[in-house]
């Protein structure tokens, strides 16, 4: 369910490292709590967020969430589909639901971040 | 699961869609038992629920419910109730979760009748089995004829054996029942109720679905569009409140509102740009700060966002533009008639 090689931060969103760009999205976990997600707001490309602060915001029937960014950089993607599909992110959040690519400027942060196996623990803990 | 009151809630099952969509079209179930029961007793019972609350209480027949408020001395809400009359002296409170203890309060500061006020929350378990197919999945289930119970009024039978209060009641918009019972059978009940209504494709319904249900019905809740700071008629519940009664609490300050006219009103609006205006986002008239949003969510039935604000009662009309600022950002919205949905009859 929570892949391998992403690792995690404890506000569930979920990176992936790949060379010097990071994919990042949000857990299942996450939309599982969120529920019908209906509108995905997304940074523009280019712009450079911070490693803990808002990168956009997901709203759901229930409520509006901010994203955190697990990861520094600036983003080099976003993900388009979800502007007309925003309820992938309900049935794919690991995979076709991406929300951005960021070039990282600081690789070192991925280490601060829960392995999968931590944030299943994390999440069990949370219930 | 959510804390609601003191209770552990689920906000959904299945999904708020999926389960608004099931009590619109077939029928969904409800476990209610955080709501709160008053029973008000004795010779003056319906004195003291007519002094405390604004509906008409000599008017209830035995059996009959309506929906009511009970008020502060300024005209604020205290709650919003329903009451039935199940005996000349015995008038049973329907209340929520979160005011019980102070409605309890409240009314027993006002008891100098000879009435006996209990709080009987812990007494009652309430399961909701609302949509087209509530009457189908309840009558499975009791020797009553439900088709006699008219809407707004109940009748105390059983269901599978057990004692119940079936009330034709509901906050969704949508037809349905409300049952009472003990708390030691709640689980067998809902139970009974989904293979009851398995056949109908029943769903268990969360206080999200409950939510969206409720707002496109314009059924008001607690602590969005009424609080101890708004008045019935600022609420445009004008019709439960019968000033011609006589003397209530509340009623004062009232007939002074009437008289020199409230400043603000409740109205619906729909969202007409990208965006969901949200419960406390600012609304803006002509480009400055006019009112707030009380509750907006998705529409599942109508498929547009929806929601209600306060405005300047010379503003709160269908057909005014307005900006909700949301997350920093004016988004167009327009003022529209209300209720949102109403059910086919």
């Amino acid at each position: 369910m929570y892949p391998e090689n992403f690792r995690y931060t404890k506000e569930h969103e979920w990176v992936l490292a790949e060379g010097d760009t990071g994919t990042v999205g949000i857990t299942d976990h996450a939309q599982q709590e969120l529920g019908d997600i209906v509108y995905v707001d997304l940074p523009k490309v280019g712009s450079q967020v911070e490693a803990g602060k808002s990168l956009g915001s997901v709203e759901s029937v229930k409520a509006v969430s901010d994203i955190y960014s697990p990861v520094s950089g600036e983003v080099v993607e976003i993900n388009q589909t979800l502007a007309d599909a925003p309820e992938t992110l309900n049935t794919d959040p690991h995979g076709a639901a991406w929300l951005v690519k960021i070039k990282l400027s600081g690789a070192a942060e991925i280490q601060n971040l829960m392995s999968a196996a931590d944030y299943l623990s994390y999440i069990g803990a949370e219930k | 699961m959510v804390d609601f009151g003191g209770w552990d809630m689920p906000v959904q099952y299945s999904g708020i869609i999926d389960e608004h969509n099931a009590v619109r079209n077939a029928v969904g179930v409800f476990d209610v038992s955080h709501m709160g029961e008053i029973e008000i007793r004795g010779p003056e019972a319906a004195k003291l629920t007519d002094h405390v609350t604004t509906n008409a209480v000599h008017k209830l027949k035995l059996g009959q419910a309506h929906y009511s408020g009970l008020l502060y001395e300024h005209g604020g809400f205290v709650d919003d109730i329903l009451v039935h009359k199940v005996a000349d002296d015995h008038f049973f409170l329907c209340v929520n979760a979160s005011n019980q203890d102070k409605d309890f309060e409240h009314i027993r500061a006002q008891n100098k009748f000879d009435a006996v006020v209990e709080n009987n929350g812990d007494r009652y378990a309430q399961i909701a089995i609302q949509g087209p197919k509530a009457r189908a999945t309840l009558q499975k289930l009791t020797p009553v004829d439900l088709s006699t119970i008219k809407y707004y009024w109940f009748t105390d039978g059983e269901v599978s054996g057990t004692a119940a209060r079936i009330a034709h009641t509901g906050y969704t918009g949508e037809d349905g029942f409300e049952i009472y019972v003990p708390p030691s059978e709640a689980v067998r009940m809902w139970q009974l109720v989904m293979d009851a209504g398995a056949e109908f494709g029943i769903k268990p319904c969360g206080l999200g679905a409950r939510n969206t249900l409720r707002l496109e019905a314009k059924m008001a809740l607690y602590g969005h569009e009424i609080d101890a700071s708004i008045s019935p008629l600022e609420a445009d519940l004008g019709w439960i409140v019968k000033l011609d009664k006589g003397e209530f609490v509340g009623s004062a300050a009232l007939r002074k509102q009437k008289e020199s006219g409230i400043q603000r009103k409740l109205i619906g609006f729909e969202m007409c740009a990208r965006g969901i205006g949200r419960d406390g986002y600012e609304v803006f008239l002509d480009g400055a700060p006019a009112g707030w949003v009380t509750s907006g969510s998705p529409s599942p039935t109508l498929n547009k966002n929806i929601g209600m604000c306060y405005l300047p009662t010379a503003q709160s009309v269908p057909g005014k533009s307005i900006q909700i600022m949301i997350r920093n950002q004016p988004v167009d919205a327009v003022t529209v008639e209300t209720p949102f949905y109403k059910r086919a009859k």
